[in-house]
């Protein structure tokens, strides 16, 4: 890890105060499990660490009429943990149930969990965010890409978006707020994402001077959701594919779903026309089948990676038959 | 750096060669001991680093004073500084669960927590679960049903347990598979561990010794 | 002269009996000190620079910036300009400095240049070798050609399994400090603390004898941990230009993963012929693996089954990679993968139960063939297999499918070179020396209990040294030798040392020596164990010198002796539609002659069934074709099992009459090996089709699921397209 300065404000104002213009200037410490290992890693160096976890107004989780607010801070335990979370939003909790390790979830927050970086395995190693060789060419499609993109994949970005709660709570309609110089920003979930063009992009819509402050979920009354995890181990592991979805229900029929996949692109994935077959139907396995057909309708492999077209068809099949079991696997 | 951040010459009063500039952030090359305070949205916050700051660690609950870089991480700190050794550096990536120590009550990842982060709280390291010569009942769990081999993960595998049975008195056999997912061991110990764990839930006796033509199931 | 044999089995006090090693309250307290945990006063942090190239020859290199750091106290090029590299992560320059920080900004501020080569870093396909591919081995026994001829079923199949890495916890690494130029002191991580003098002395040109090497807890070795590596040597080297200071490297994740050590992997082409009824005529194999840029050994192949005709053939291919080394049992895993993966598919193919297919053939097991055949019908009790098995693939509803699979395996373990000296001191107090280590497979206990045993002692009146080559020299603990040595020395040395204090002690009781007995803490008269005299009453005979004796291995008598068998099943769910396995529950029946500590052997087989599980279902060393570098040199990408990942684990120790009057013999390595080959086995139960290779990710079984016939199955774009 390279050398850098270290401030713990205690209020927002404060902290994006203390953050820069560029992404090398400063980085945001929250959990840390990321960004430590980033640094280890030499894949970022920033020159100050702003701590924000000292800002107590990012901190907790409440359900209220207006639905579930979630303070950036919160840690992934504290969502397992919270029982108005399990009740409503069945999707939210077995997303943060795929997160293994109690230490993580101890640490990581739901800040740092939409935040973190790629794990694509030549990021990591200083090929650079879109893993590209000296001459400038991409590694990727011609390299082991067995954990790399099926959709949203025709370049120059080729990783997956590593978060595993953002499928769950984009699903459910979520908004995320983010504050900066300029005061207070509120975006859906879902355009929080972006896919980088240059390898000093990143992958969301936060500017290097702004943080996220919190997550809001509308109400989820007449909602069905649940998240299926395709995970290799139950140690602590990253999800070869995943689904989450929410089910709108007018008595059996479905009134309007919502699925997004997770660890297949990029960024999170919409999966509009699966969505669409859903609507006005009752659900069945025949439904759910063909939902995760379309789900993947765009998909193109690379190389080595075909096999995850099948899982994340398999994840979106089982996640609709889930939710419309109540959230029960 | 952006709008009206001002410094202020404070803390240590040592001098430094590089200031804040107004379009980015410049480090300071020379060591310097302590931290300067700089004026920030209209509050002052200080600001440590990069050179050896000094700090106060609650360990054990001994309080512990040292001096070290921000880059320094808790588990370094803990090692090199205050020679507890117990927790391990071997994946040094928040995988493998060896440097786990418990702050403020919940497990972490000792590797991923700066050592200057880590100041206020409370730690817990397995040499701290030790009550004079007399082991914590996980240990003593863990020694009766042989979950360790080489021992390397052993002491952040026992903080772990603790924890887990802190938050989850009477685990079932489900509960235990799913609840330890943070810590990964090498000679294969997890069979004496999940026993361990059982054990030390329920206090029961250790299995009997002795016999020929023995079975042992390590299912649970 | 004293009998040295191993006392009835009614008389044994702790041998044979589930004793906590002892050890393990410095363990789960954390204050067990590891190479990787010394501190030395005024120590200095080493750190490595490698090369990112897997092949490249190094044309500058320029180390004035690092070494105008303050707090950076020496560097040390390893590899001069000109020397061409041979793998990626090769060491390249050193630096010493007063902390962690400081020598990873000096070796941040080094600059090399390097001329790059081109390189080979994979090899599953062995038409793409080119140059790299040397023919190794090539056997014929018995008429091959006319066998297969007669055969009534030919079976082809492809199997293999990737290079793994030991990935040690505790890396690899050590201490040195020089008391003057010409004594040094080394802490180092070893599984042969009486062989490192011999081998860091010659490089820094000073003898052995003044080396004094140190370890007191090692975690973990696996066989990477034999030798000593050039870092040690820098180590040194790099103390020595900082006046003496204590240097300390440890291997970094990323190293220990790229160049500490390796499997050598295993591919091969089979043809097995049968005759209908199922006894195996013939082999064939043609099989390649690498182990690095050197060579990688070849597996044995048939393993354990003397097919009557076979011929195979072996090729090496020297790939860019980090070297091979001892990985528990070495190529044995490799071999019974290949060949029990051939054997099943015969039976599948016959329709035949895999148990019955084994038994009908296991006169062919020659030397173990009874102990396969009674430790088939333990497992297959266990196991409830003749309930639980089915025809290959038979259908089940739903999209997960179980199904059984067997495997069996042998080794040697034979006891090592040993030596040790005993102490019985006048006020009765009792020391055992040796310059052994314990690798966490319980040796110190092992030790003690056989001391305490001989002496009618408890075990905490035994006071053990060891990991100090200063005691008597023992092997390296490899190849399962540990137990059967340091057992048989210390039961020798401590039955001369009785003997002893028993001449001391008869005239006293006005008896002959070889009347008394040493028992439950009292010397006795063994035709009235009423006369006698405590431990301690009867030390107070030996005067005032201590009574002093050598224990040797070999020696006279018979307590020990080589070669084991064991059997696994092993019980697997496969969800067809995502390709991932679990393992249910894998049983384990295990022969290894006399057990001194039957708890800490059955862990060595728990962990052994864990590693096992690792192997089969999740580790591979990745390698980019590209770049050549490893694409998982973490713990992230590496994987390894979790205490949620390994099901049911069932072991059955071998012991009794038969099995207990062989002696001690070496349990470390056997039950590594079958793991594999029975979970692979399961998992062709399970699906209906072999997946061919290791480890069963779900892109290898989805792609073995869609192309049944394809070889090598690994993730050339697995199951794409498949239907849910």
């Amino acid at each position: 890890m390279r050398a850098f300065e270290y401030a713990s404000p205690t209020t927002k104002e404060q902290a994006v105060s203390l953050l820069g213009n560029s992404w090398d200037e400063a980085e945001v410490l929250a959990g840390g499990t990321d960004l430590l290992s980033l640094m280890k890693d030499g894949c970022v160096a920033p020159k100050r660490l702003v701590n924000i976890k000292e800002i107590r107004e990012l901190r907790g989780i409440s359900a209220g009429g207006g639905g579930l607010r979630i303070g950036a801070l919160a840690t992934i335990q504290e969502l397992l943990d919270n029982r108005a979370v399990s009740r409503a939003y069945p999707a939210i909790t077995q997303a943060a149930e795929g997160i293994t390790s109690p230490q993580i979830r101890s640490l990581g927050t739901i800040g740092g969990e939409l935040c973190q970086r790629p794990r694509c395995w030549y990021y990591r190693a200083g090929y650079g965010l879109l893993a590209t060789d000296e001459q400038g060419e991409p590694l990727v499609p011609s390299g082991d890409n067995r954990y790399h993109a099926i959709l949203g994949n025709a370049g120059p970005a080729y990783f997956v978006h590593a978060s595993s709660l953002a499928p769950a709570l984009i699903a459910l309609g979520a908004k995320v707020r983010l504050f900066g110089p300029d005061g207070v920003r509120e975006m859906w979930l879902d355009q929080f994402f972006t896919t980088p063009l240059t390898a000093d992009d990143r992958e969301t819509a936060l500017k290097p001077n702004e943080i996220v402050t919190e997550i809001i979920v509308p109400t989820a009354l007449g909602v069905k959701s649940a998240t299926y995890e395709v995970r290799q181990r139950e140690a602590l592991d990253w999800p070869l594919a995943t689904a989450s979805v929410a089910l709108s229900m007018s008595g059996d029929r479905v009134r309007v779903a919502r699925i997004v996949m997770g660890h297949v692109a990029p960024r999170p994935w919409r999966a509009a026309e699966a969505e669409q077959v859903l609507a006005e139907k009752a659900v069945t396995e025949e439904v759910a089948q063909k939902a995760g057909e379309l789900a993947l309708n765009g998909a193109n492999s690379l190389s080595r990676n075909g096999y995850k077209i099948q899982l994340a068809r398999v994840a979106v099949k089982r996640a609709i038959l889930m939710a419309a079991r109540g959230g029960r696997g | 750096m952006q709008r009206d951040e001002k410094m202020k010459e404070k803390g240590s009063g040592l001098s430094r060669r590089t200031f804040l500039k107004v379009s980015g952030i410049s480090l300071s090359v020379p060591v310097v001991l302590g931290h300067r305070t700089i004026k920030v949205a209209g509050a002052e916050v200080e600001v440590y680093g990069p050179g050896k700051v000094p700090i106060a660690l609650t360990v054990n609950g001994a309080k512990h004073t040292a001096e070290v870089e921000p880059r320094v991480t808790l588990l370094e700190a803990l090692r090199h500084e205050l020679d507890l050794t117990g927790a391990k550096r071997v994946c040094d990536r928040a995988t493998c669960g060896a440097c786990t120590v418990i702050m403020d009550g919940k497990p972490v990842y000792s590797c991923s927590v700066l050592a200057l982060e880590a100041q206020g709280k409370q730690i817990t390291t397995a040499e701290g679960l030790l009550r004079g010569d007399r082991l914590h009942p996980v240990q003593q769990a863990f020694i009766d049903n042989d979950a360790q081999q080489c021992g390397f993960c052993t002491p952040g595998f026992v903080v772990a347990c603790k924890v887990f049975l802190d938050k989850n008195p009477n685990p079932t056999p489900e509960e235990i598979q799913k609840g330890l997912g943070g810590n990964l061991c090498r000679c294969g110990t997890y069979v004496g561990v999940r026993a361990a764990v059982a054990q030390a839930a329920n206090q029961y006796p250790n299995r009997k010794g002795g016999g020929n033509q023995s079975t042992s199931k390590g299912g649970r | 002269m004293a009998e040295y044999k191993w006392p009835e089995p009614e008389k044994r006090s702790l041998i044979g009996k589930r004793i906590s090693r002892v050890d393990g309250p410095a363990k789960v307290s954390g204050k067990a000190k590891y190479t990787y945990d010394i501190k030395r006063p005024d120590m200095l942090y080493g750190k490595v620079l490698r090369s990112p190239h897997a092949h490249a020859k190094i044309v500058s290199i320029d180390t004035s910036a690092a070494e105008k750091m303050p707090g950076v106290k020496a560097v040390k090029v390893i590899q001069e300009p000109g020397t061409e590299i041979k793998w990626a992560g090769d060491e390249i320059v050193a630096v010493a400095a007063v902390d962690e920080p400081t020598a990873e900004d000096a070796i941040r501020a080094i600059k090399v240049t390097y001329e790059k080569l081109p390189h080979l870093v994979v090899e599953e396909d062995l038409s793409a070798a080119g140059d790299n591919a040397k023919p190794a081995a090539e056997q014929t026994a018995g008429e091959p050609e006319k066998a297969f001829g007669e055969a009534e079923v030919i079976v082809e199949g492809f199997y293999g399994l990737p290079v793994i890495t030991h990935c040690c916890l505790e890396s690899h690494g050590s201490i040195s400090e020089w008391e003057g130029d010409q004594n040094l002191l080394v802490h180092i991580s070893t599984q042969a603390v009486s062989n490192v003098a011999n081998q860091i002395g010659r490089p820094l040109g000073i003898p052995a004898a003044n080396v004094r090497v140190k370890q007191d807890h090692i975690g973990g070795g696996f066989g990477s941990k034999f030798q000593v590596d050039r870092w040690d040597v820098t180590a040194a080297q790099l103390s020595k230009m900082a006046g003496g200071k204590p240097v300390k490297i440890m291997l970094e994740r990323d190293a220990e993963l790229m160049v500490a050590g390796i499997r050598p992997s295993a591919y091969a082409r089979v043809k097995v012929g049968a005759k209908r009824d199922g006894e195996i005529i013939a082999w064939q194999s043609e099989s390649w693996n690498t182990g690095g840029s050197g060579g990688g050994g070849s597996p044995p192949l048939p393993y354990v089954f003397s097919v009557p005709n076979k011929h195979t053939q072996h090729t090496g291919i020297a790939t860019n990679t980090g070297s091979a080394r001892a990985w528990r049992a070495p190529n044995h895993p490799q071999g019974c993968l290949v060949t029990m993966s051939a054997l099943e598919d015969t039976a599948a193919r016959l329709e035949m139960d895999p148990l019955d297919f084994f038994l009908k053939n296991i006169e062919l097991a020659g030397r173990f063939a009874e102990v396969y055949r009674e430790e088939f019908a333990i497992a297959a009790d266990l196991m409830e297999w003749k309930k639980n098995w089915h025809q290959r693939g038979a259908k089940t509803a739903g999209p997960v499918k179980r199904g059984l699979g067997l495997s069996l395996h042998t080794w040697g373990g034979g006891g090592h070179g040993s030596n040790c000296d005993v102490i019985i001191h006048p006020d009765g107090s009792v020391e055992v020396k040796m310059g052994t280590q314990d690798l966490g497979t319980g040796t110190r206990t092992a030790i003690m209990m056989v001391a305490a045993e001989t002496f009618g002692l408890p075990l905490e009146a035994i006071k053990l040294m060891i990991g100090d080559n200063q005691f008597p020299t023992s092997g390296a603990s490899g190849g399962s030798t540990t137990i059967g040595g340091v057992s048989a020395s210390t039961r020798r040395g401590t039955l001369d040392a009785l003997e002893q204090l028993f001449e001391k002690v008869a005239p006293s009781l006005n008896v002959q020596p070889a009347d008394l007995e040493a028992v439950a803490g009292r010397i006795r008269v063994k035709s009235d164990p009423r006369r006698g005299l405590s431990w301690k009453e009867a030390c107070m005979k030996i005067g005032g010198t201590a009574i002093t004796t050598r224990g040797r291995n070999p020696g006279p008598g018979t307590l020990n002796s080589s070669g084991v068998g064991g059997v696994q099943m092993a019980d697997v769910s496969v969800d067809v539609e995502t390709g991932i396995v679990r393992v249910n529950k894998v049983v384990a029946v295990q022969d290894c002659g006399l057990i001194i500590d039957l708890k800490t052997a059955e862990s060595q087989v728990y962990g052994a069934l864990i590693m096992g599980v690792c192997y089969a279902l999740y580790e591979e060393r990745i390698m980019d074709a590209r770049t050549g570098r490893m694409l998982n040199p973490n713990m992230e990408f590496y994987k390894l099992a979790g205490l949620g990942d390994i099901g049911e684990l069932v072991v059955h120790m071998m012991t009794g009459k038969a099995y207990d009057e062989r002696g001690v013999i070496g349990l470390g390595e056997p039950p590594v090996i079958s793991p594999g080959a029975a979970i692979s086995n399961a998992v062709a139960n399970a699906v209906g089709v072999r997946v061919p290779s290791l480890p069963l990710t779900p892109d290898r079984v989805l792609a073995a699921l869609q192309y049944p016939d394809r070889e090598g199955g690994s993730s050339k774009n697995g199951g794409n397209d498949a239907g849910i």
